[in-house]
C-alpha cells in the first residue's frame, strides 16, 4: 500500500518541471525593454542574496527536526540550554549583513529606476500622454496631433515619455515587457519613462482594479522601426474620426471592452485640459500675504503631479 | 418608511445566491429547533452569550472564525473555479458584479471576521491563564467586542441576501468606492461591518494591554511573561495605535457618502491618496496583528514539545518589538507605483527590510529551540515545522516586493497574491490551527484526534503550495490581481493547477471538520482525556490549572518568579501545591449588557445602510440608554464561598491522582478542612 504511494507522487513531477521550464516564456524574466532587463536583474540579484539565508534556513528547519527527533535519544538533551552570547550575536549578524548588502542595491537601484527619470539617449524621445477612462486607454500624441484608444505604437530605440492621468477612477497604466508602471489618478499627473529595445508586440494592462470593465482594460502597444511609425502617424492622420470635445465627452461614458479607435486630430491641449478639471493639488485662492509663496508653488504645481515634493 | 430597503433587494435571480441562502436558512432553522429541542436556550444565555468568562468568550470568538473560514473559503474556491473556467473568451459562470463581490468578500472576511477572530479568540482563552490571572481587566468590555464583532458578521453575511457587498477589493480605495462610482449599498455594508467589528478589537486591544499591566500574577515580571503574552501584547500596542486609524478613514468616508463631503472625492479638492495612505497605516500593522500572535503560539509550541525552553526568550520579546514598531513605518510599501519619488520609495524599502532582521532572528531562535532538544512530531509540530519553511519563502518574496524597482512590475500581479498567501496561511493561519490544537485540550479537557490533525496539515500545505506557487508564476508573465477572466492561453495550466490546490485545501479543511467530529466522538476514551490540565508537559501556567479550567481559573494565584514557572514548579515538586486554606474569589457578574448592545448597534448599522433614519436613529438611541443604565448600576461583582471552591478543587485533586500527578497520599482538602 504505502510502497505504491510514493511513485503516485512522483507523477506529478514532470507537470512542476513542465511549468518551471516554460519560465522562458514569463514576460517579465524575458522582457523587451532597458527598463524592463534593469529591474529582472535586480529582482534575480536580490533573490539570490536572499536565498544565502533562506536555504541554510530551511536545510536547518529538516536537519535539526530529524537529528533531534524525541526518538533519536542518542541526540545530545539539554533541555535548560536557552542561550548563548554567540548564537545571539550570528542570528542577528547575518540578516544584519544580508540586509546592509540588499539595502545598498534598493538604494541604488530605486534612484535609477525611478519612472520619472527621462532616460538617457541620443534620440530625440517622444511623448504620448495617457489618460485612463471607464474602461478604456485614451492615447494623445501631441507632437504628432494624433490620439488612439487602446492601442499604442511608437518606435524602438527611442525613449518614451509617458505622461499619465485619469479622468476617472485610480488606475495603473502598465506594459509588462518593457517595465515599471505607475498610477493614472484624476487631477494628477504622473509620468513613466520606458524604451522597447526591439520591435515588438507587447500587452498593455491596468495594473490597478477599477471596477466591473477592469477585466477590459487592455491594450497594444507595439514597438516598431522609427520608419513603421512614421508610416503609422500618417495613416492615423487619415483617419475619419477626429477627438474635439463632443467626440471626447462620449468617449469618457462608461463602456467595456472598447475596440481601438484612431482620431485623426485632437484638441489642442486636451490632456491638460482634463487634468485641470480636477482641483487635484492646485493651490487654493489666493490670499495677500502668501503671495510669495503661492507664486513660487504655482509654478511647481503646473504639472499638478503626484509625487509633489519630488517636482 | 424604508430608506432604500424594498424587496428588489432581495437577489431572487441570482441562482448562486438563492441556494446559498436558503442552506443558511436551513441550517439555521436546524440549529435552532435543536436548541429548542434539547431545551439549551436558557443554558445558552446564561453560561455562554452572556458570559464575561474570557475563556468561553475566547472560544465563541473561534466558533465564529471558524464558521467565517468556511464562508471565505467557498469564496475561494468559486474565485478559482471562475478563473479556470473563464479562459481565451469564455465569461465563465460569474459575471463582473457578482465576481467583483466575491473577491472583495473574501478580503475582508478572511482578514476581519477569520484571521482577527481567531487569534482574539486564542488570545481570550490563553493569555488570562498565561499570566496567572483570574479574568481580564474589564470582563464587560471583552463581552462587548465580541458583540460588535458578532454585529459586523451580521451585517456582512446580510449582505448576500439583502442588497449586495462592495465591489471595490478589500482596501475599497476611492474614488471607486465613493458614491459616484460604488452608489449601491454594497460600499456601505463594508464601512459598517468593518467599522463595528473595528471599534471592538480597539477595545480588546485597550483591555488586553490594562490586563497584562495590571492582571499579571504576583511576582511575574514583564519580561518572564509567555512569548504568547507577549506576542499578543506587541500586537495589542499594534490595535490601540492602528484601528483608530481605521475607524476614522471609515469615518471620513462615511461623511463622503452620506453628507457629501469631498475628502476623497476626484472633484472640489478631494484627494484620494490620502485615503490610499490612512488605509495602509492601518492595513500594515494589521497584518502584523496577525503574524505575531501566531509567531507566539510557535515560540510555545517548539518549546512544549522539544521539552526544552524557548531559545532566547528575551531575544525574541525584542525582536517581536522591533517588528511592531518598524511596522508602522512601512506603510507606504503599497503604493510605491503612486509616484512619490525615489528618495521616499527608498527609505519605505529600506525600513520594510529592516523587519525582516528581526523576523529572521526568530526563525533561528526556533531553530535553536529545536537544536538539542527531544522534538514530538505532533500535529502542532508539523504546522509548525510546515511554517518555518513556507514562511522562509513567503518572507523572501515579500523582501522582494520591497524593493521599489522590483515591485513596479510586481505590484498588484499575482506575485502579490501569492506572498500575502504565502505569510498569511503559511504563517497566521498555520499558527492559529496549530494554536488550535494546542489550546483545545485546554478549553475542552480531551484532545483532538492526531491522525486527523495530521492528514489536515498535509492536505493545507501540499494543497498551498499547489495553489499559490503557479501564481506566484503568473506573477513573472503578466498577469494581474482580481482580474474575472483571461486570453492568454499560456496562462491557463497555471490557472488550472492553481484551482487543483484550492480543492487539496478544501481537502484538509474537511479532514479538520471530521477531526472535531471524531475527537468529540471519542472524548471520553482515557487516551483523549486530559482533564487534570497539563496534555503536553508544558512549561506555562496554562497547564498547571485543570482543564477545563474553573471559571475562576487559579484557586490560588500562582507563583512565577522565573520564564518558565510551571516547569520549575514540577522540577521542585511544588507543582499541584494545594494551600493550607482556601480564600473566598471575587468574580465578575455576567451581563446581557453586551449582547444587546451587540444586536442594538446590528440593527443600527443595517438602518444606516439602508438609509433608515428613524430606525437608526432609535437603534442609536436605545443603545446609549442601555448602556448608561448598565453603567450606572452598582455592580460588584461576587464571592466564590469556600467551600464551592474546596469542591472544585477536591475534583482537580482526584483527577491528578488518577493521572498520576500527584501521589494519592497527599490529602490537600481534608488538610484544609481539618484548620479550617
Amino acid at each position: 500500500m504505502s510502497k505504491n504511494r510514493y511513485p503516485r507522487l512522483l507523477g506529478l513531477l514532470p507537470l512542476i518541471g513542465t511549468l518551471l521550464l516554460s519560465g522562458c516564456n514569463m514576460t517579465l524574466l524575458n522582457p523587451k525593454g532597458q527598463v524592463g532587463l534593469d529591474e529582472r536583474n535586480l529582482i534575480i540579484t536580490a533573490t539570490l542574496l536572499m536565498l544565502l539565508v533562506v536555504i541554510p534556513v530551511i536545510v536547518m528547519t529538516f536537519l535539526f527536526a530529524w537529528k533531534y527527533r524525541a526518538s533519536n535519544t542518542n541526540a545530545t538533551y539539554t533541555p535548560k540550554w536557552n542561550h548563548s552570547t554567540k548564537i545571539e550575536i550570528a542570528v542577528w549578524a547575518v540578516p544584519i549583513l544580508i540586509i546592509i548588502a540588499l539595502g545598498y542595491v534598493t538604494y541604488k537601484s530605486t534612484h535609477a529606476l525611478d519612472p520619472y527619470k527621462p532616460l538617457e539617449s541620443d534620440v530625440k524621445p517622444v511623448t504620448i500622454e495617457v489618460v485612463a477612462l471607464d474602461w478604456k486607454w485614451l492615447f494623445i500624441y501631441p507632437e504628432q496631433g494624433i490620439a488612439t484608444v487602446n492601442k499604442i505604437v511608437f518606435p524602438a530605440h527611442t525613449p518614451i515619455n509617458f505622461r499619465i492621468t485619469s479622468d476617472a477612477v485610480m488606475n495603473s497604466f502598465f506594459i509588462p515587457a518593457l517595465g515599471g508602471q505607475i498610477y493614472a489618478m484624476a487631477g494628477m499627473q504622473t509620468r513613466l519613462h520606458l524604451i522597447a529595445n526591439e520591435n515588438a508586440e507587447m500587452d498593455g494592462i491596468s495594473a490597478n482594479y477599477s471596477g466591473a470593465g477592469f477585466t477590459g482594460m487592455k491594450f497594444k502597444a507595439i514597438a516598431t522601426s522609427q520608419e513603421d511609425f512614421d508610416a503609422w502617424v500618417s495613416e492615423v492622420k487619415k483617419a475619419p474620426k477626429q477627438l474635439e470635445q463632443a467626440e471626447y465627452a462620449a468617449l469618457a461614458k462608461q463602456s467595456q471592452n472598447n475596440p481601438v479607435e484612431l482620431y485623426s486630430s485632437v484638441t489642442p491641449n486636451l490632456f491638460q485640459t482634463i487634468v485641470d478639471k480636477y482641483e487635484g493639488m492646485k493651490p487654493g485662492p489666493k490670499v495677500k500675504h502668501e503671495k510669495k509663496e503661492k507664486e513660487v508653488a504655482a509654478t511647481d504645481m503646473d504639472s499638478h503631479s503626484a509625487a509633489g515634493a519630488e517636482e | 418608511m424604508f430608506g432604500k430597503l424594498s424587496w428588489e433587494a432581495v437577489p431572487f435571480h441570482e441562482p448562486i445566491v438563492m441556494v446559498t441562502i436558503a442552506m443558511i436558512a436551513l441550517g439555521g432553522l436546524a440549529l435552532f429547533a435543536g436548541i429548542t429541542y434539547f431545551k439549551k436556550w436558557t443554558y445558552l444565555w446564561t453560561e455562554w452569550l452572556t458570559s464575561v468568562d474570557h475563556k468561553k468568550i475566547g472560544v465563541m470568538y473561534i466558533i465564529v472564525a471558524m464558521v467565517m473560514l468556511l464562508r471565505g473559503f467557498a469564496d475561494a474556491i468559486m474565485m478559482r473555479t471562475q478563473l479556470a473556467m473563464a479562459t481565451e473568451g469564455s465569461p465563465g459562470y460569474l459575471p463582473p458584479e457578482h465576481y467583483d463581490q466575491i473577491f472583495t468578500a473574501h478580503g475582508v472576511i478572511m482578514i476581519i471576521f477569520m484571521a482577527m477572530p481567531f487569534f482574539t479568540g486564542l488570545m481570550n482563552l490563553a493569555v488570562p491563564l498565561q499570566i496567572g490571572a483570574r479574568d481580564v481587566a474589564y470582563p464587560f468590555l471583552n463581552s462587548l467586542s465580541f458583540w460588535l464583532l458578532v454585529s459586523g458578521v451580521v451585517l456582512i453575511n446580510l449582505s448576500l441576501g439583502v442588497g449586495e457587498f462592495a465591489k471595490t477589493g478589500w482596501v475599497a480605495y476611492p474614488p471607486l468606492s465613493g458614491l459616484q462610482y460604488s452608489p449601491g449599498v454594497g460600499m456601505d455594508y463594508y464601512i459598517w461591518a468593518l467599522q463595528l467589528s473595528g471599534l471592538g478589537t480597539t477595545l480588546t486591544g485597550v483591555n488586553f494591554l490594562a490586563t497584562v499591566l495590571k492582571m499579571r500574577t504576583p511576582g511575574m515580571k514583564l519580561m518572564d511573561m509567555p512569548i504568547f503574552t507577549w506576542t499578543c501584547t506587541w500586537a495589542n500596542v499594534l490595535i490601540v495605535a492602528s484601528f483608530p486609524i481605521l475607524t476614522a478613514t471609515l469615518a471620513l468616508l462615511t461623511l463622503d457618502r452620506y453628507m457629501d463631503f469631498h475628502i476623497f472625492t476626484n472633484e472640489l479638492g478631494g484627494n484620494p491618496m490620502m485615503y490610499v495612505n490612512l488605509f495602509w497605516a492601518w492595513g500594515h500593522p494589521e497584518v502584523y496583528i496577525l503574524i505575531l500572535p501566531a509567531f507566539g503560539i510557535f515560540s510555545e509550541v517548539i518549546s512544549a514539545f522539544t521539552g526544552k525552553k524557548l531559545f532566547g526568550h528575551h531575544s525574541m520579546i525584542y525582536a517581536s518589538g522591533a517588528i511592531s514598531i518598524l511596522g508602522f513605518m512601512v506603510w507606504l510599501h503599497h503604493f510605491f507605483t503612486m509616484g512619490s519619488g525615489a528618495s521616499v520609495n527608498a527609505f519605505f524599502g529600506l525600513a520594510t527590510m529592516l523587519i525582516s532582521i528581526p523576523t529572521g532572528v526568530k526563525l533561528f531562535n526556533w531553530l535553536f529551540t529545536i537544536y538539542q532538544g527531544r522534538l514530538r512530531f505532533t500535529s502542532q509540530v508539523l504546522w509548525t515545522l510546515g511554517f518555518m519553511v513556507t514562511f522562509a519563502i513567503g518572507g523572501m518574496t515579500g523582501v522582494l516586493l520591497a524593493i521599489p524597482g522590483a515591485d513596479f512590475v510586481l505590484h498588484n500581479s499575482l506575485f502579490v497574491i501569492a506572498h500575502f498567501h504565502n505569510v498569511i496561511i503559511g504563517g497566521a493561519v498555520f499558527g492559529y490551527i496549530a494554536g488550535f490544537a494546542f489550546y483545545f485540550p485546554k478549553a475542552f479537557g480531551f484532545k483532538l484526534h492526531e491522525g486527523w490533525g495530521k492528514a489536515a496539515f498535509w492536505f493545507w500545505i501540499s494543497g498551498f503550495f499547489v495553489a499559490f506557487m503557479p501564481l506566484y508564476a503568473l506573477g513573472f508573465m503578466g498577469m494581474t490581481r482580481r482580474l474575472n477572466a483571461t486570453t492568454n492561453p499560456e496562462w491557463v495550466p497555471y490557472l488550472y493547477v492553481a484551482m487543483f490546490g484550492a480543492v487539496m485545501i478544501a481537502v484538509g479543511i474537511a479532514c479538520q471538520l471530521i477531526q472535531l467530529y471524531v475527537s468529540v466522538r471519542d472524548r471520553k476514551k482515557p487516551e483523549n482525556m486530559c482533564e487534570h490540565g497539563d496534555p503536553w508537559n508544558a512549561h506555562t501556567l496554562e497547564w498547571s490549572t485543570s482543564s477545563p479550567p474553573p471559571f475562576y481559573n487559579f484557586a490560588v494565584l500562582p507563583k512565577a518568579d522565573c520564564i518558565d514557572p510551571f516547569t520549575e514548579a514540577k522540577e521542585n515538586g511544588t507543582a499541584y501545591q494545594a494551600p493550607a486554606k482556601y480564600e473566598p474569589i471575587h468574580m465578575p457578574n455576567n451581563t446581557a449588557t453586551g449582547v444587546v448592545m451587540g444586536a442594538l448597534l446590528t440593527v443600527f448599522g443595517f438602518a444606516m445602510i439602508w438609509h433608515i433614519w428613524w430606525l437608526a436613529i432609535a437603534s442609536l438611541a436605545g443603545t446609549v440608554i442601555y448602556f448608561v443604565i448598565h453603567a450606572a448600576r452598582d455592580d460588584q461583582g461576587y464571592m466564590v464561598p469556600v467551600d464551592v471552591i474546596e469542591r472544585i478543587e477536591a475534583e482537580q485533586h482526584k483527577r491528578l491522582v488518577a493521572a498520576g500527578k500527584v501521589p494519592a497520599t497527599a490529602t490537600r482538602v481534608e488538610t484544609s478542612l481539618e484548620q479550617a
